[in-house]
């Protein structure tokens, strides 16, 4: 369930006493400036976070920030369009390996082989392993926009086999079976990395984590806005439409193969990205970081998010991701969960057991995840606050009219591109 | 020649026991609409109850007891979750197997650890010639089994009350209700008669020349699904054609590996996966699957 169909209309119908912070089509009233308030706290909390917790913190930050990226793809493809893709951690890998191969300096690994490596900056390495990692999603794309529903599921899943296939075999480029270090990030001669320029920010130290954190908050906003964007433009509905019907897509003038084709297309590109971070984050590239447990992983995210929610995403993403690593550091005071080698459940199945258990209550109780959890709360705290604003409860009588307005919009104005 | 042979022999075996597991996917596909991607972790349960329960119960014992832990968590499996989804959206139905199976295999990975299980099988290691073609008793058994196995349920499926309920439920669900079929009493029926299909191929999957029950019986487990897609995902016939073509193009893969050695070591894993996007690309539906029509 996409936040934006289905949250207007269901938000004005029901909470039908909130008359003044629906009078504007954008909504200025008063709940508008909460929801403007609490983005705004959040983002100064994620800006000044580096200043206040220390490395550990700061790693896990980045990793979800990376996971996050990879997970609002995945939702476009999955959620969006509704088609299943067990292939994600292909493209995570495509990205990945691109980027350590371009930036990567040609060398000895041991006494058993050599690797290449074309030493270009990093940047470039990151821009050509988003674009390559599309590019793979586009030649994958006659393929799946000819598969229907679950065939696309199950064929997606070989692709992942072949990349490992391939990350073992061709060992030049990835590292082969021990995998290779990703070269650290730069941007313009500043290096993401311990040294040079030292860097202090308020007399906290800024090396290689608080740098990372920087670069994951800024590619990860970035990616936020532009599916949100994407998801309320024209082709946003496309793609919606596309899920709940391919013929009445079809029959709407949406070409069905194109929008297939063009959401595999930046699904697997988020992807790259989200595999290039992913190898800064680790420091290496290695094949089992790819294997079918990484794709099932990234479908556990956008389920627990919600389906279809950008935002939701990124929750998902951050609990999948930020669980297994919390639980590692705390082993020792958690209850059931031990240290490595100790008997007990380990931190990292302890995660798994939980995010197995979240995925089936999810889907059984509130498909629409943690987003539509979310959005129930917001709706309840509005309607227990409306009355005590004095708002009387009088449902004006064009309310049946306004509602749909938002949401037609832009299909009436759909002719003219 | 004698070498090419071999190796299709063998493949042939495997295919049976891919076909078995195949048949299983199918027949949940058919009777519940779900794509089960539990299924290779029920194989991994049973391979695993059955390694475990040889030591105190004897070998035959164990392997009946495995049949049925598999038969009842898959049978779990449909009643508490799958049977309360009726209706919903596919993706939602898998998403959630894949739930189930994240759980249990996780589970099942954390008991066998970095070990192997030794399946006592009575037949042992020993091969077999027949003209010069060698094979392990183990799948020469496996493949008469999986033969007579697949045959008794082809003429169940044709002829029993329960193949023909199953049979018009899947054909129209609501019509078949209307008729007094018990939709869920089907469904039920096929978790239980997969589980115990996925038992019987595990039962043979970890025999020699397997060293046995390790964690990497799941990724064998999980190259039945290209079998099951291959041959079309509500075909019954075709998952034994998809089964029988992904193991025989298993086995030649892996048989002649120093001739493929430009494609990498351990080609063969992968060949089932590359067998089935070369056929969906032809047939989108896989060989023997009905195409889907739609309807204006």
């Amino acid at each position: 369930m996409s936040e934006q169909t289905v949250s207007r209309p269901a938000g004005s119908s029901r909470a039908g006493s909130d008359t003044p912070a629906r009078s504007g089509r954008a909504g200025r009233g008063p709940g508008t400036v909460v929801k403007w308030v609490l983005i705004a706290a959040l983002l100064v909390f994620l800006l000044v976070f580096p200043l206040y917790f220390d490395e550990f913190w700061l790693r896990t930050g980045f990793a979800v920030f990376g996971a996050a990226i990879g997970a609002i793809g995945l939702n476009l493809l999955v959620g969006t369009t509704g088609q299943l893709s067990l292939a994600h951690a292909f493209f995570l890998a495509v990205g990945a390996v691109s980027y350590t191969y371009i930036s990567g300096e040609s060398g000895g690994l041991g006494t058993r082989a050599a690797l290449d490596g074309l030493g270009l900056p990093p940047i470039v390495g990151m821009v050509v392993g988003v674009l390559l990692a599309g590019l793979a999603g586009l030649v994958f794309s006659p393929i799946a926009a000819r598969l229907r529903g679950i065939y696309l599921g199950v064929a997606s899943l070989g692709l992942v086999f072949i990349g490992v296939h391939v990350i073992n075999t061709w060992t030049p480029v990835t590292g082969g079976f021990n995998g290779r270090a990703a070269p650290e990030f730069s941007l313009f001669g500043f290096t993401f990395g311990n040294s040079d320029p030292q860097l202090w920010v308020l007399g906290v130290p800024f090396r290689e984590a608080e740098r990372l954190w920087y670069l994951g908050l800024v590619l990860a906003l970035a990616a936020y806005v532009f599916a949100r964007n994407l998801l309320r433009s024209r082709p946003g509905r496309a793609l919606q439409t596309l899920r709940d019907s391919e013929v009445a897509a079809s029959v709407m003038g949406v070409n069905v193969q194109a929008y297939k084709a063009r959401v595999f297309l930046v699904s697997s590109m988020y992807a790259g990205l989200s595999g290039v971070l992913y190898a800064l984050s680790i420091g290496s590239i290695a094949p089992e970081s790819f294997t079918l447990v990484v794709s099932i992983q990234y479908l556990a995210m956008i389920v627990l998010g919600g389906l279809g929610s950008v935002g939701g995403a990124a929750l998902g993403a951050l609990f999948v991701t930020a669980l297994p690593l919390l639980f590692q550091q705390y082993a020792d005071v958690l209850p059931l969960v031990s240290a490595p080698g100790q008997g007990g459940v380990s931190a990292g199945f302890a995660a798994r057991f939980l995010y197995g258990a979240a995925i089936i209550l999810i889907v059984l109780f509130e498909p629409a995840g943690l987003a539509g959890i979310a959005q129930r709360l917001t709706q309840r705290f509005r309607r227990g606050r409306a009355p005590a604003r004095g708002g009387v409860a009088t449902p004006p009588p064009e309310q049946p009219g306004s509602a749909p307005t938002p949401s037609d919009r832009p299909a009436q104005g759909s002719d003219t591109r | 020649m004698t070498q090419f042979l071999s190796l299709l022999l063998n493949g042939l075996s495997l295919g049976a026991i891919y076909a078995l597991i195949a048949l299983g996917f199918v027949i949940i596909f058919k009777a519940s609409e779900v794509v089960s991607f539990t299924h290779g972790s029920l194989l991994l349960l049973g391979a695993y109850s059955i390694a475990r329960l040889s030591e105190p119960l004897g070998f035959l014992l164990a392997v009946l007891a495995g049949l049925a832990i598999t038969a009842l968590a898959a049978l779990l499996v449909e009643r508490f979750i799958i049977n309360r989804l009726r209706g919903a959206p596919v993706i939602s139905l898998a998403i959630v197997t894949i739930g189930v199976d994240i759980i249990l295999l996780t589970e099942l990975i954390r008991r066998i650890g970095p070990d192997i299980l030794n399946v006592p099988h009575p037949w042992g290691g020993e091969s077999v010639r027949i003209g010069g073609i060698g094979i392990t008793q183990n799948r020469l058994i496996a493949m008469i089994v999986a033969g007579v196995l697949i045959a008794l349920f082809f003429v169940a499926f044709k002829y029993s009350s329960w193949g023909v309920a199953m049979r018009a439920s899947a054909e129209d669900g609501e019509t078949a209700a209307l008729m007094g079929i018990r939709q869920g009493r089907v469904s039920a029926l096929a978790w239980v008669v997969a589980g115990v299909l996925a038992g019987v191929a595990a039962l043979f999957l970890v025999g020699s020349p397997t060293p046995g029950v390790s964690s990497a019986v799941y990724a064998t487990a999980l190259r039945a699904f290209p079998a099951a897609i291959l041959g079309g995902l509500d075909s019954t016939g075709g998952a034994l054609v998809g089964g029988l073509l992904i193991g025989l193009a298993e086995s030649l893969a892996a048989g002649y590996q120093e001739q493929l050695l430009f494609l990498g070591r351990g080609f063969g894993e992968v060949v089932p996966y590359v067998v089935m996007i070369a056929v969906l690309l032809v047939r989108p539906s896989g060989l023997f699957g009905t195409k889907e029509l739609t309807r204006v």
